[in-house]
């Protein structure tokens, strides 16, 4: 694999509340040969709260961040949050296909955007262009208590006009990457459920509810840590699990990962590099559990020969009775 | 030379937006022409017989008639002026109503418009020659496409009115749908009880000759005289042989092959006859799961067949029939639903389609009428109907309604209800579409006397739980989230066109709609012809429809081609392409272009090689004489001069 490089346009929350996201993904991207390119004097992309106001706005907001990445010289920005990659993408393709529209948005920024940059997920980035081979390949740790319920949550792959990756209502992107790195997936139906995050102000009670609805098919399907690509499905699911256990008398104890904090114990890396120690519901009993991928394979042949000998025993006790 | 000009009021259609008056006063002033008024209805009896009287009075020899589409008239007015004693193509129409007076409101502009259509066919007229159909004779066969009831309905009434019938199905036996059906509704009487004897007559009918298993290759020819090319499929087994005792499906080892008959819903061998009453019930061979051919090795059906039917080298084969006029009802298909991924997409093996659960309705299905989960053979208690699964959804291509699911979900709920007496049935639905006779009683019966839940509102997810299936969803009377837990889950997934039907419609030069239904000429008024003469739909080739309905336009189609069939000798249309044989170089590139192979070489007295025309095969596209270099081949009644005149009348100021 020859090596890449991409313009990563990291946002605010990946500064902040999901730093470790941030960690994370940069190790696992160094691993990969993947060079990332931070555009200078980036500003906000113009989600939440323009886009409820103006969409002129909130476009102008992304915008002003892709004619940076523009002038970088590179065509494809990597965005690691999906509120900030929807903003993004809407301004793209809004003002891809409308002309007024890319104008009045022109109007509003100091150097117009041109529509050369096409903005992409992180999980995108590594699925099509790097690839699940290439994933697998610099796998040196296994984790096999593991069982993974990857969540993508509500807007990572939506509506798909916009987002136009992987299936909006049973996406498989990110399993596929798991189970690349030889860790379990779980059958999991709530992969885009709403979590209710968006309405942690005005309805605790409902998030609450709809929170508790996802840890609770997690844990029906076998899962005992949950993947997620969205700083606001992470902060949900992880700060709110003892709000949901206080409020609705439940006993979830659930750790939820960024799927490149999974990605970068594989690849060796520390936990402390990945900032697993930022998670509010620890992941140190699982991640205990971590072993090369030698250690694993030799403790794999000493089961199959005890398996073996085990059989072996038995048609010996079987012909003895037979004889007797 | 005198001609006359009618300019029509339509009513306030015309007149509402033209000034029918000045567009006559600017007509009087016109070269040629003799006398124009304006009238209220010109195609009434008054207003023809006010043509007749003015060709009389005003000595006219050409008529010029501005109305409605000649797509709608042409042929009235021209049998007018015949009457009145002039040759029909004396006759020119504008179209002043649907290009014109429907289209905008601005009634100077429209007026002017108008002037300018009318002095084109003014133009025209003087310009046109009398033209004489020669009549041809009519080959009094007819080709049905499709065997299900719409088709065999068609089949059998024209073979009961004497015709000779060619009957051509694509899979191995005739039925269709229907066949696979449980109880129909709305009088749940067996399904195949009340088909199985119209199969059996197809069958024994001496003037109807069935060919199964195939399919249209080629389709030549025109109204009166069409050469059918039909692709019999290899069923390598000797249909002429085989006895369909059925003792090769007993045996054959190879126990995976899909069951086209019952939807998938459980497997079936690699030779089989797809079910008890099938007509022919002849065994096939499917050859991606049969042994003998993916492996190179078995050999088991031939070795067990007492009549030595097997025959792994068979072929396809090709047959010839020759009729003068074509059924097509060719049915539809249903919505695959992968396309349905908030529904489990396939997923699932407990959420499946209604034709699946009819299946499982059914005695001969593959539970013999015991109503069990595919997953674990259990029996459910709780079952949801989800209704527009697919249907009247844009976002998956299928914008509208399917016509008959609200009234088979009714239908199995009711059924349900009498194979499970302690189960519960659930129906999600957006507004119960009923209109038949009898039918919206019938789905009061399903919610009233069987005490089927209706919720009225969308499904939005459905996800495993436990052994459960979770349907969540809105009631949007109760403006409340719901979720049922059940034990199956029945999609009516939306209706589409059938398989295929697009590429069997560029065959018979019949248009589609964007969703692949066969295009009726006329939706009101001519609902089972095509645009293509000899051409007729039946059933739910045309769009979904229910059986009463596909039966009614079987009867339809045929009543067609018995009234088109009443006459011995049809006309042919003069207005085709004729050869200047001085002029034509003998380039043959009409021939080359002439979509419909109606050019043929000709070797003149003195050795000049030069086109010529075969004046049945001609359609009149005219596509050869925009071809020609030379101007030679010319298309009657639309030639050359003539269309430069109407430019000309245009093009003056
Ligand atoms: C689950 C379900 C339940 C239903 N229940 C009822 C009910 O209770 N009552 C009711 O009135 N209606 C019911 N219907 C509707 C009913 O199935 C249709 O009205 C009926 O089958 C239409 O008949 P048809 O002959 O037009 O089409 P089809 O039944 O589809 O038959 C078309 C035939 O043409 C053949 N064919 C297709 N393409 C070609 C080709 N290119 N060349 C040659 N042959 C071809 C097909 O193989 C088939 O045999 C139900 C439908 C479904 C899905
Ligand atoms: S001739 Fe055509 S335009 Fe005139 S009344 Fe009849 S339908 Fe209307
Ligand atoms: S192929 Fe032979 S064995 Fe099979 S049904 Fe026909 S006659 Fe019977």
């Amino acid at each position: 694999m020859a090596d890449r490089e991409y313009a990563y346009y990291a946002g605010c929350s990946l500064e902040g509340t999901a730093v470790e996201y941030d960690m994370s993904m940069r190790q696992v991207f160094k691993a990969l040969g993947v060079t990332l390119r931070e555009p200078e004097d980036w500003s906000c992309c113009g989600s939440t709260p323009a886009h409820t106001v103006d969409h002129v706005l909130a476009a102008a907001l992304a915008a002003r961040n892709l004619s940076i990445i523009e002038k970088m010289g590179t065509d494809t920005v990597t965005v690691p949050c999906p509120s900030c990659l929807s903003a993004f993408k809407r301004a793209h393709l809004g003002m891809k296909g409308d002309e007024s529209f890319r104008h009045a948005v022109n109007e509003l920024l100091d150097e117009p955007y041109n529509g050369g940059v096409s903005p992409k997920s992180t999980l995108q980035i590594m699925y099509e262009d790097i690839g699940l081979e290439a994933i697998a390949k610099k796998v040196t740790h296994a984790l096999p208590d593991l069982v993974v319920a990857p969540y993508y949550g509500c807007i990572l792959n939506r509506p798909p006009a916009i987002a136009q990756f992987d299936d909006p209502e049973n996406p498989i992107s990110m399993d596929r990457i798991l189970e690349a790195i030889g860790v379990k997936v779980s059958n999991f139906a709530f992969k885009v459920e709403c979590c209710g995050a968006a309405f942690g102000v005005p309805k605790r009670e409902m998030v609450n509810r709809l929170t508790a609805r996802v840890l609770n098919m997690a844990l029906d399907s076998g899962a005992n840590c949950i993947a997620v690509a969205c700083p606001l499905c992470q902060q949900n699911l992880d700060l709110r699990q003892s709000q949901v256990n206080s409020t609705m008398g439940t006993n979830f104890n659930i750790p939820i990962l960024y799927f490149s904090q999974i990605v970068g114990l594989t690849y060796g890396l520390s936990p402390r590099e990945l900032g697993l120690d930022k998670l509010i519901v620890s992941a140190d009993v699982l991640v205990a559990t971590r072993i090369t991928v030698e250690e694993l394979a030799r403790k794999k042949a000493a089961l199959e020969a005890e398996e073996k000998a085990q059989k072996a025993r038995k048609k010996e006790d079987k012909t003895t009775t037979e004889e007797t | 030379m005198r001609v006359g000009v009618f300019i029509c009021h339509c009513g306030s259609n015309i007149a509402g937006t033209i000034d029918v008056a000045r567009v006559a006063a600017e007509m009087r002033k016109v070269p040629g022409v003799a006398f124009a008024t304006n009238y209220m209805y010109t195609c009434s009896e008054p207003g023809q017989d006010e043509i007749k009287a003015a060709i009389k009075r005003e000595k006219l020899n050409r008529i010029v008639v501005a109305a409605c589409s000649p797509r709608m008239h042409e042929l009235t007015f021209r049998r007018t002026i015949e009457k009145a004693g002039l040759n029909r193509y004396f006759l020119e129409m504008a179209n002043i109503r649907e290009h014109i007076s429907w289209i905008g409101l601005d009634k100077e502009a429209n007026t002017n418009k108008a002037i300018d259509a009318v002095k084109m066919a003014v133009a025209k007229v003087m310009n046109n020659k009398p033209l004489f159909s020669s009549s041809f004779k009519v080959n009094k066969r007819v080709l049905v496409i499709g065997g299900g009831v719409a088709g065999m309905q068609a089949a059998l009434d024209c073979a009961d009115g004497g015709l000779e019938v060619v009957l051509v199905e694509k899979s191995p036996s005739v039925g269709g749908m229907m066949a696979r059906l449980d109880k129909t509704f709305p009088t749940i009487d067996c399904s195949i009880c009340i088909l199985g004897p119209k199969m059996v007559d197809v069958a024994q009918h001496d003037k109807i000759k069935l060919h199964a298993y195939s399919e249209i290759d080629e389709i030549k020819g025109y109204v009166g005289n069409y050469q059918i090319k039909i692709k019999k499929k290899a069923t390598y087994v000797d249909w002429t042989k085989c006895t369909g005792c059925g003792l090769c499906m007993e045996k054959c080892p190879s126990k995976n092959s899909y069951d086209h008959f019952n939807f998938g819903v459980a497997p079936t061998k690699a030779i089989n006859i797809p079910f008890p009453q099938a007509i022919p019930k002849k065994a096939k061979i499917d050859p991606q799961y049969c042994r003998q051919f993916v492996k190179g090795k078995c050999g088991v059906c031939a070795k067990i067949c007492p009549t030595g039917a097997i025959n792994y080298e068979m072929q396809d084969e090709i047959v010839t029939e020759d009729v003068g006029a074509i059924v097509v009802a060719s049915g539809y298909g249903l919505l695959d639903i992968d396309k349905l991924p908030e529904y489990g997409g396939g997923r699932y093996p407990d959420v499946i389609t209604g034709i699946q659960y009819e299946r499982l309705l059914n005695a001969s299905g593959p539970t013999e009428g015991h109503i069990l989960r595919p997953s674990d053979k259990t029996e459910p208690k709780t079952i949801v109907f989800v209704s527009c699964a697919g249907s009247r959804d844009k976002s998956v291509g299928v914008p509208y309604c399917s016509n008959f699911c609200c009234m088979y979900i009714a239908k199995q709920a009711i059924l349900t209800k009498d194979h499970i007496p302690d189960s519960q049935s659930y129906v999600f639905y957006m507004d119960i579409r009923s209109p038949g006779k009898g039918y919206d009683e019938f789905t009061r019966r399903a919610q009233e006397d069987y005490g089927a839940k209706y919720i009225r509102g969308r499904v939005s997810r459905i996800y495993p739980k436990g052994n459960k299936m979770v349907v969540q969803g809105a009631d949007t009377l109760l403006g409340a989230q719901v979720e049922v837990e059940a034990d199956l889950v029945v999609l009516a997934n939306a209706v589409t066109a059938a398989p295929g039907a697009a590429a069997l419609a560029e065959k018979l030069h019949i248009s589609y709609d964007t969703f692949g239904f066969y295009v009726e000429s006329h939706p009101k008024l001519r609902p089972v012809e095509t645009n293509t003469s000899g051409v007729y739909l039946a059933g739910a080739a045309q769009g979904p429809k229910d059986i009463p309905a596909s039966v009614g336009q079987g009867s339809a189609a045929a009543a067609k081609v018995l009234a088109l069939f009443s006459k011995d000798m049809l006309e042919s249309d003069p207005a085709i392409a004729r050869v200047n044989e001085s002029n034509c170089v003998g380039c043959l590139k009409c021939k080359m272009t002439c979509p419909f192979g109606a050019v043929v070489e000709k070797e003149l007295r003195g050795g000049k090689i030069v086109a010529s025309v075969i004046e049945t095969v001609c359609a009149g596209c005219g596509v050869c004489t925009s071809t020609c270099p030379c101007g030679a081949i010319q298309l009657s009644h639309f030639t050359d001069n003539q269309l430069l005149a109407e430019v000309n009348a245009i093009c003056q100021i």
